[in-house]
């Protein structure tokens, strides 16, 4: 444990030099922020409510999903720093390691959430903020549950990038299998639309899908629409798909890591 | 097979136009075709620039990797290497996904289809390609004083893209006006589709402005050309 909390901590040390490349991508965020809310603010125009949303909603559920997009990554579809090593060579010496390979990555990958969470999170809350009305939480027990929401979608992302790794590298295909998977993401998560407009055929599929774990149900419990058991159950359901998607990826790494071992030779 | 699934999946984002007509019918006084004209128009300017300079927004991996002192070295212009730098058939994926759309907007739009506004469609994705790739080359220039800027750029390429699917009539009139002069991406499809749907103003133009989209564009790419230049010849080598 205390090697992956150092190799966490490194990763945050590294990731948070990069202060002007991560306020470059918050100001795109901020960007992108204001045009989603001017489309979804003409929507609510024609309908003061649709799928449960308000219009405060929808415009805070818009600048939380631009805040979210960096420290889920969406925009790497999987893990664009493993498939340089895989195509190098050096992945074979990450396999070498006498560390669990997702444990590393995964303790990799949560360090760097962290400095992208006060680099790429807030201004875009705060952009929206100073020009929109925003719906903050207003009990103080659901402030302590945004990190445990958060910390989880980052988990579930993780999850997902990894299998898309894991697929790029055994298709030798990284940018095509990732930019499928960025698309599928912003699709599913709610960062295009929100899940709640989805017409009642494709609704429930893609709030059960593992992408709405990392913004749809994130941002729903930071608007305070769970109370008491479905909070606890749309905490479980992030935990259920961080569980099942980490197992799948701890079961097809063994099949892809022989194949690699052929290749970095 | 990938090729085929991205070209599906490149679509989604019109699926997010569907989306929101599936709960109205009229959206900021344009309908779906109407819409969907504004998206084909955009999204088929947009693909063809970035399939022609996307690459342009490397440049500050090109400085940091020190790569761009080979490039000053070879005779051929340095903004053209950049631009054919990992040229990808795939970009143009896009394009086809835009141009279907474009091709049901046009057979479904309610348009009293004279011969000007037939002849103004042509010449507006033109103008558009050149805008796009104008302000490509623009934000890539950028990088020559900010190294780590390709993110922010996005902003005004994607972004651009993004918000030019849309009416722009639902952005506030300042957010409208700086579209329109300051980075004049109104110009790309909002100008004259205006004049192609016979939509009103939010900001009153006289009705020449309507049609100026091809003066924009050379405007644009001059001053693109002018400011690139100047780029290079400030450039500094990392010297590593």
């Amino acid at each position: 444990m205390g090697l992956y909390l150092a190799v966490a901590l490194a990763s945050v040390r590294r990731h948070a030099t990069y202060r002007a490349a991560a306020f470059g991508g918050a100001f795109a965020n901020i960007v992108f922020g204001f045009i989603r809310a001017y489309v979804l603010i003409a929507l609510w125009q024609t309908n003061p409510e649709i799928g449960g949303y308000d219009v405060v909603a929808a415009v805070t559920f818009c600048f939380l999903s631009q805040g979210l997009i960096g420290p889920i990554a969406v925009f790497n579809g999987g893990l664009p720093e493993v498939a340089e090593r895989v195509r190098s060579g050096d992945i074979a010496l990450d396999l070498y390691r006498p560390a669990d390979f997702q444990g590393w990555l995964l303790a990799t990958d949560l360090g760097r959430a962290v400095p992208d969470f006060c680099y790429r999170s807030i201004p875009p809350l705060l952009a929206g903020a100073l020009v929109f009305d925003l719906r903050l939480p207003d009990s103080p027990a659901l402030w302590l549950v945004l990190p445990v929401t958060a910390a989880l979608a980052v988990v579930v992302s993780f999850a997902l990038r990894y299998l898309v790794m894991l697929a790029a590298t055994l298709l030798h295909d990284e940018r095509g299998v990732s930019s499928v998977a960025t698309i599928l993401a912003l699709f599913f998560s709610g960062i295009m639309i929100p899940l709640t407009l989805f017409p009642a055929c494709l609704r429930p599929i893609a709030e059960l899908s593992p992408w709405a774990a990392t913004i749809q149900i994130p941002a729903d419990i930071f608007l305070g629409r769970y109370h008491g058991l479905a909070l606890l159950a749309a905490l479980a359901g992030q935990a259920i798909w961080a569980l099942a998607l980490l197992g799948i990826g701890r079961v097809l790494t063994g099949r892809v890591r022989r194949r690699v071992v052929v290749q970095g030779g | 097979m990938l090729t085929i699934s991205q070209l599906v999946i490149t679509g989604i984002d019109a699926i997010a136009i569907l989306i929101i007509f599936q709960h109205t019918s009229s959206y900021a006084g344009f309908s779906l075709p109407e819409v969907m004209f504004l998206y084909g128009t955009s999204g088929v300017s947009f693909a063809i620039a970035n399939a022609f300079v996307g690459t342009v927004d490397q440049l500050g991996r090109h400085i940091r990797a020190g790569t761009f002192d080979a490039i000053m070295l070879r005779p051929v212009p340095a903004l053209v290497q950049v631009a054919a730098d990992q040229f990808s058939p795939r970009r143009l994926g896009k394009l086809v996904q835009a141009a279907v759309v474009l091709w049901v907007a046009l057979a479904t739009l309610d348009v009293h289809w004279t011969a000007d506004r037939v002849a103004l469609v042509p010449v507006m994705i033109v103008s558009g390609v050149f805008i796009f790739a104008a302000v490509w080359v623009l934000g890539a220039t950028y990088q020559f004083l900010a190294g780590e800027a390709a993110e922010a750029m996005n902003a005004a390429t994607y972004g651009g893209n993004y918000v030019t699917q849309y009416p722009l009539s639902i952005l506030g009139k300042e957010a409208i006006r700086a579209l329109t002069w300051v980075i004049p991406l109104a110009f790309i499809n909002w100008m004259p589709a205006l004049y192609i749907l016979d939509q009103p103003d939010p900001l009153d133009l006289p009705a020449p402005v309507r049609l100026a989209s091809p003066l924009v564009a050379l405007l644009l790419c001059l001053v693109a050309a002018v400011v690139w230049r100047a780029g290079v010849r400030h450039y500094r080598s990392t010297g590593s």
